[in-house]
């Protein structure tokens, strides 16, 4: 049992992966078979980055070495003081990241089983969902740059192959390949930041790296090569176009991974500007490019989803509106933090902010693209003109829905309301204006999914949608864990922040902490 | 016990316990008045149809309002915005790497001067 519970970092990549190639074979003996598969598979997954998660908050970081069987190992002493091997490094913030995909993950996967089952390829799409689950676990855990490049382009490989899985006339082809493409490019140009840097630090180990950083201008050109990237990745304005293309052609199931593939980046990013270049990289400039990033896209993002008829594409947009949100949160924390017109607290509980509504995001906008999914499901259409009266027949989801986009709109008690109070107060000492148009985002994204709401579910039986049915068992069962987490983060706020929101804001912050982590106060 | 119910802000505090409560009275007094609704009706003699002056009801297709049909005013008052917005999402793959590339330069360029 010790041996598992000391491996499980590794366990976190190996368990997907196996579970990935053993698919297909298992497929063979029939589909009741991969289901059961599948399912122990992201059952034990899940455990596995929650188990991780839990045993980092309770004692701390972990640093785990692959290839070597103490910790005493991961510097060999012949080795200059550089970690050789390939090191994860889980610190509460990516612990907090773990626990995000571990619940999204399960509940997509158990979702997948009932969205998949009336259509052919089955053992292909496991296959690739459980590589882009490995991927992001990896995007998440990883402590080295180029293994974060190598799970960062299995994400967007992955992601690509199953935004192009169901070919519908091409047009599910075409955002794959617009998702590779643009991936490919933001991958190429990460590769070279990670060149620029192991040619002048001998290392590729976050820890060793930032623990080196001079900021000479090679270094200055890897972050921007970094930060730009990973701001692509995560559909910030104006680098999101590829984001309603993917989003609204991809599996639902697979978009609300998609979803946290793109927090996946969004952690990234936040690491990079904190830890990698903690200290050097000046704090107010990057801050007020974050903020504004988090603006345009807050902002752009709501008002392109408003005129949209295709209810995937909306929800597609309001995404990129609300990681305008946790890019403003993020920023703003990082601004202030460096300014001494603003007392630390102002600063840290914009990140707070900004981190919680990651973890928030993840959940109400993983339960409404399920719904729409559900819609698609059962009418065979997202336009939201062909739709209507569906809450006489679809009870469940219409509740689902309604309790996903209230979270969305920033409507007590749903968790959305929560991190956004957090994020609304801190922005406004730091920024009033800013404030303002946070809060008007948010009115107009209650607007724009009342439309929504109005579109699918109100008004007579429509006689094309009379007899249709509530979605399977297992999609509701999905959707009603992430419902449940979506109100009992919101009823109970402070608990989520104390337990695992503050302790990965200060992780973030602590990069001294980071580096002694891994090299041991070398 | 309200402790636990409480977000604090560092600056304020939000206690979700009153909404719950809020949620709670508005449903128990929904409740109470859908008690107190007529319990027997014939529907099969139209006592659940519309009254249009005597006009027949029209086709369930078209007494829907789609979302086609919904926040005409906001579209038209946002025209000018929109039509500044839209023409940037082309679906055009090289107008994404230009916006990408464009994006690298102007953060490079900002970095670097106030560094």
């Amino acid at each position: 049992m010790d041996i598992i519970l000391d491996n499980l970092p590794g366990l976190l990549i190996a368990i997907p992966l196996l579970g990935a190639f053993l698919t297909p074979v298992l497929s063979r003996a029939g589909d009741n078979v991969r289901n059961v598969w599948v399912m122990v598979i992201t059952t034990l997954s899940s455990l596995c980055g929650l188990l991780v998660a839990s045993r980092v908050l309770e004692a701390g970081t972990i640093v785990y070495a692959f290839g070597v069987d103490t910790i005493s190992n991961v510097i060999p002493l012949d080795s200059g003081g550089i970690p050789i091997r390939i090191i994860f490094t889980i610190d509460p913030i990516n612990a907090f990241m773990l626990i995000i995909a571990a619940v999204v993950g399960f509940c997509i996967t158990l979702y997948s089983i009932s969205s998949m089952e009336k259509l052919s390829g089955k053992d292909g799409f496991f296959t690739l969902l459980f590589l882009l689950v490995a991927s992001v676990y990896g995007m998440i855990a990883t402590g080295d740059l180029f293994n974060f490049f190598v799970f960062l382009e299995i994400s967007s490989l992955a992601g690509a192959a199953l935004v192009a899985y169901r070919i519908d006339k091409g047009v599910a082809t075409e955002a794959g390949f617009k998702y590779a493409a643009l991936s490919t490019l933001g991958g190429m140009l990460f590769l070279v930041g990670v060149g620029l840097l192991y040619a002048q630090y001998n290392s590729l180990n976050m820890a060793v790296i930032a623990d080196r950083m001079q900021l000479t201008g090679l270094d200055i050109m890897a972050f921007v090569l970094f930060f730009t990237a990973l701001a692509m990745k995560c559909g910030a304005v104006p680098m999101h176009f590829w984001t309603p293309d993917s989003y609204t052609m991809a599996p639902s199931s697979v978009t609300a991974f998609l979803v946290v593939s793109s927090q996946a980046s969004l952690y990234a990013l936040f690491r990079v500007c904190f830890t990698l270049y903690g200290g050097q990289i000046n704090p107010l400039t990057v801050g007020w490019v974050i903020i504004i990033l988090g603006v345009l896209s807050m902002f752009i993002g709501v008002t392109m989803a408003i005129p949209q008829k295709d209810v995937k594409r909306l929800m597609a947009y309001h995404a990129v509106s609300q990681t305008g949100y946790m890019l403003l949160g993020v920023g703003v924390g990082l601004a202030a933090l460096s300014s001494t017109c603003f007392s630390q607290g102002v600063g840290m509980m914009a990140l707070k902010g900004g981190l919680f509504h990651i973890m928030n995001h993840a959940l109400y906008k993983g339960l409404l693209f399920l719904t729409a999914g559900v819609i698609m499901y059962r009418c065979g259409t997202r336009n939201l003109n062909q739709l209507g009266g569906l809450g006489h027949n679809m009870k469940w989801t219409m509740i689902f829905f309604m309790i996903g986009a209230l979270a969305i709109a920033g409507i007590p008690p749903f968790n959305g309301f929560a991190s956004k109070l957090l994020i609304y107060e801190s922005t406004f000492l730091f920024n009033p204006l800013i404030a303002v148009i946070a809060m008007v985002v948010s009115i107009l994204t209650l607007a724009s999914f009342v439309k929504v709401f109005h579109s699918m579910f109100m008004g007579p039986k429509l006689p094309e949608y009379q007899d249709v049915e509530e979605a399977p068992k297992p999609m509701l069962i999905a959707m009603g864990i992430l419902a449940v987490l979506v109100i009992l983060f919101g009823i109970f706020p402070q608990q989520v922040v104390d337990t695992l929101v503050t302790p990965a804001a200060f992780a973030l912050v602590d990069y001294h902490g980071y580096i002694s982590a891994v090299l041991g106060g070398a | 016990m309200i402790e636990s119910f409480t977000l604090t802000t560092g600056f304020g505090a939000w206690n979700a316990l009153f909404w719950v409560i809020a949620f709670v009275i508005a449903f128990i007094i929904g409740w109470l008045i859908w008690l107190r609704g007529e319990k027997v009706y014939d529907t099969s003699k139209g006592s659940t149809a519309p009254f249009l002056s005597g006009i027949a009801e029209p086709d369930k297709k078209e007494v829907h309002i789609r979302a086609g049909n919904l926040y005409w005013g906001y579209n038209d008052a946002l025209s000018g915005y929109y039509k500044f917005v839209k023409p940037f999402h082309t679906g055009n793959l090289s107008d994404y790497f230009l916006a990408y590339l464009l994006v690298t330069a102007i953060v490079l360029i900002v970095v670097v001067v106030l560094k």
